[in-house]
């Protein structure tokens, strides 16, 4: 069936956090037009608990959960931010739920057992992310997978009741707008498996590149790049960014009103893929093999990337070459009188 | 109330903080006599640092922290312009405020409408003369307040989005100032941006323009306020706090240091740098702070750990650490931060005043929260007007490769910092000292509580009470975020 089915009851979604840093939930905050409270209001989205936004506290917290565990409260979708902890050795207990002396990896697979969906929101929850940083002593996870290797907490063929594997809607954090058009798509029953890209992450924003809408367009074209930090250049070249592989819409979905990374002076650092923690070269510096960068743009051929930008440096444009490496517009396009009438 | 028997209690999950935390009571006569505040959760940042190219402190230390992820930015951005000796052009000093001032102000306000007032809210409060009042605008995730604020808050974040790209997490911040110019137009945009925020502040939370929170200069004028100030959830605030006696409600040991908050091009900061203890001023000598790891659950129990040779390695076997907590220590002793700490060290009058005649309570800490907010909202217009678009934002200079250096700033809830050493281009050690580590701080070598457990002796706990009330108040006038504690 295509489309929506209305539902009888709203959404109910329950939300747990463990190894992240609570910035997803940070960002969902931020969601506008409108706010996060009208919106589930209007969507039919119902948090049962969350750990930032509810009343209950405690004892009143823990009863709701053995609610869910015995079926008596419905549970359509448990979200889960932040990596799950394995260690030490295995325990769990670098994280034990407060109150309750149990590892929290115990609760989220329990809970997931009765879930009509499971969310990783952020890339914690979803790749073990920066928390799997370095020599990973917390032996952190993501729900399904473990950097590109499926697996994770829930293990590689783990299904919920709805059929779907995990639903990875990955960032560091995540688009406030990337949780709520989840939630709502699934309160309408139209998400289904073929709207989840390689990595189980939605395409309505992982079908894009970060690349898209960036402002440094026209610099990039032409190889003009940013050499230090606060030029205006294409960050590609010399400062690391990534946003011609990552995928992501966060150019032309902005954030916080009127940002994105490279907008704000910064390379993406692709932060919606598995294994962005450790891009095996320090973040804003771009690792180069005889002069040329390592990690071409997705779906470009080397020979071809290298032919264009010599001939694109040649042709360089000098008001585009001066602005690449100022921190403002030195030299404006040519005004050219219009024809009249 | 009715004498309760000795008992004990852990209470948890404790929600409406950031991140994880378990309080384990002991009750003896109707009063908690004993309280040991755990940190359930451990991750490892500092152990993630060390190794990697000092710069890239820039994307991890953020990622400490979603709700503080600027102040921790900032101190990674300080305490690599300390090794690399750099200087801040002055817009990349003012754009730096504005961000850290966007994050601190909008954490103020989703601290007293998402997670302290709905508990006013509650079903155990009905029949109160405040009540109806309290759950119209701050029933949890319903109340109206709380949906105003929530959009307020989001649109406070352009801020962010225009100097920053994004936030949480992000990446302008840099030792040498900022990675993003503003031009003139983007200042004019901002001051509407702050404008409309001062303008929320002034409709819905005081009731009255900013000024006249500024002018509130005594416990008095706050009482004026209390029985015939304007109609808004200030007011509402100091009505439930006198009915409940929140002035006489967790109080911890009377010693506060603030890292300093803002800093000027005069090296001075907004917000002095110092410590205020059993009334006096000092100064804050950033060589007297230790940790202690004795009820940690770390390594290296037997001795005190100066930041610079500090050490983060988990003992998951150990049965005496409660926490994965660490106990940081002012020339040996507990300290509390936070805006109460910022506008005692500062001198602000009325705050002084309050905590001259009752102490740090959940009563002064709250007041010191609303009105660094009011005052915090007046400097972002200033610093604002201040940008001049042509001068620069960013200085450069190379990264040596043997060096050291503390970044120290304010997050919104006290004083936040960095202890790094450089040595052969690498980060050799990182040690992060966060505020809710010091207010949050299990035990030291000697026994002595943390600041919060001390604050917690004698809060009343009704009859079956699983989960009390005056614990609830109590935790989260401090505004705890777990994740920096435990980083
Ligand atoms: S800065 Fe990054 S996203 Fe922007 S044009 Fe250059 S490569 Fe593309
Ligand atoms: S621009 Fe790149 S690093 Fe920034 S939020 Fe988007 S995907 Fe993540």
């Amino acid at each position: 069936m295509n489309g929506q089915t209305l539902r009888e009851r709203p959404l109910s979604v329950l939300w747990l956090q463990s190894g992240g840093c609570g910035g997803c939930t940070m960002s969902l905050l931020c969601a506008e037009a409108p706010d996060l409270m009208t919106l589930f209001g209007t969507a039919g989205i119902h948090l049962l608990w969350h750990p930032s936004l509810s009343e209950e506290t405690g004892a009143e917290a823990l009863d709701l959960f053995e609610r869910i565990l015995s079926g008596a409260e419905p549970l359509d979708v448990l979200c889960v931010e932040g990596s799950l902890l394995r260690g030490p050795n295995g325990t769990g207990r670098f994280h034990v739920l407060a109150g309750t002396g149990r590892p929290t990896i115990d609760w989220v697979r329990d809970l997931a057992a009765v879930a009509g969906t499971v969310l990783a929101v952020g890339t914690c929850a979803a790749y073990g992310g920066i928390t799997a940083a370095g020599e990973n002593i917390a032996d952190a996870c993501g729900l399904q997978y473990e950097g590109t290797l499926r697996g994770g907490a829930l293990g590689g063929e783990f299904r919920a009741r709805d059929g779907l594997p995990v639903v990875n809607v990955a960032g560091c954090p995540t688009h406030p707008n990337w949780v709520t058009e989840t939630l709502m798509l699934l309160a309408e029953n139209a998400l289904k498996a073929e709207d989840l890209d390689l990595y189980q992450r939605p395409r309505f924003y992982a079908d894009h590149l970060v690349h898209h809408g960036c402002p440094r367009n026209e610099y990039y074209e032409y190889k003009a790049s940013a050499e230090k930090p606060s030029d205006l250049g294409c960050l590609m070249e010399h400062l690391g960014c990534l946003g011609t592989q990552a995928h992501a819409d966060c150019n032309t979905r902005l954030w916080n009103g009127e940002g994105s990374c490279t907008r704000g002076g910064s390379a993406c650092i692709n932060c919606t893929a598995p294994g962005f923690e450790e891009p095996g070269h320090p973040f804003q510096q771009t690792p180069k093999f005889a002069g040329i960068p390592i990690g071409l743009p997705t779906d470009m051929p080397k020979a071809w990337f290298v032919a264009l930008a010599s001939l694109a440096k040649a042709a360089t444009p000098d008001r585009v070459r001066r602005n690449a490496a100022a921190d403002r517009i030195v030299v404006p396009p040519t005004v050219r009188p219009t024809r009249k009438g | 109330m009715s004498e309760e028997p000795k008992r004990r209690l852990i209470v948890g999950p404790f929600n409406r903080v950031e991140g994880d935390l378990e309080v384990k009571l002991e009750i003896d006569g109707g009063r908690v006599s004993a309280a040991y505040v755990n940190s359930p959760l451990f991750r490892g940042f500092e152990r993630i640092l060390e190794g990697r190219d000092p710069m890239d402190a820039l994307v991890v230390a953020p990622r400490i922290c979603g709700i503080c992820s600027v102040s921790q930015s900032h101190a990674a951005a300080l305490a690599l312009a300390g090794v690399m000796g750099v200087e801040i052009p002055r817009n990349g000093m003012l754009a730096t405020n504005l961000m850290m001032a966007t994050e601190n102000a909008a954490d103020h306000l989703t601290h007293f409408h998402l997670f302290f007032m709905p508990d006013f809210a509650r079903p155990a409060y009905e029949g109160r003369s405040w009540f109806e009042r309290a759950e119209a605008r701050f029933k949890a995730a319903q109340g109206s307040a709380v949906r105003g604020a929530t959009a307020a808050r989001a649109e406070l974040f352009h801020v962010l989005g225009i100097l920053g790209g994004k936030w949480p997490h992000t990446l302008t911040l840099q030792p040498g100032g900022v990675t993003r110019a503003a031009d003139a137009r983007d200042r004019v945009r901002l001051l509407a941006t702050v404008g409309a925020f001062r303008r929320f502040l002034e409709d819905s939370l005081f009731g009255a323009p900013l000024d006249r929170i500024l002018e509130l200069a005594a416990p008095e004028d706050l009482e004026r306020w209390r029985l015939s100030g304007p109609a808004g959830d200030f007011r509402l605030f100091l009505e439930v706090a006198e009915d409940l006696r929140l002035a006489h409600l967790g109080r911890a040991y009377g010693r506060f240091l603030s890292h300093g908050a803002y800093p000027e091009t005069d090296g001075g900061h907004l917000y002095r740098r110092g410590t205020f203890a059993d009334g006096r001023d000092a100064a804050f000598d950033a060589d007297q702070v230790t940790e202690h790891h004795r009820f940690s659950r770390m390594a290296g129990r037997e001795r005190p750990h100066p930041p610079f040779a500090g050490s983060t390695v988990p003992d998951g076997a150990d049965e005496e650490g409660y926490s994965w907590c660490k106990a940081p220590r002012l020339a040996g002793l507990p300290y509390e931060t936070g805006a109460i700490a910022r506008q005692l060290v500062d001198g602000h009058p009325l705050i002084r005043a309050l905590v001259a005649q009752d102490g740090g309570s959940v009563y002064s800490r709250v007041v010191a929260r609303l009105l660094e907010l009011a005052r915090t909202v007046r400097a972002m217009e200033g610093w604002l007007r201040a940008i001049e678009p042509n001068g620069p934002w960013c200085a450069t200079v190379e990264m040596p490769d043997n060096a050291q250096a503390v970044g120290l700033t304010e997050a919104a809830r006290g004083a936040l910092g960095h202890w790094l050493r450089v040595e052969r281009g690498r980060i050799a050690g990182y040690q992060i000292i966060a505020p809710t580590t010091w207010n949050f701080s299990p035990r030291d070598l000697d026994g002595v509580p943390g600041p919060l457990e001390q604050a917690l002796v004698g809060a009343p706990v009704q009859e079956g009470e699983r989960t009390p009330l005056s614990v609830q108040h109590i935790v989260r006038s401090f505004d705890p975020c777990m994740v920096c504690t435990v980083h």
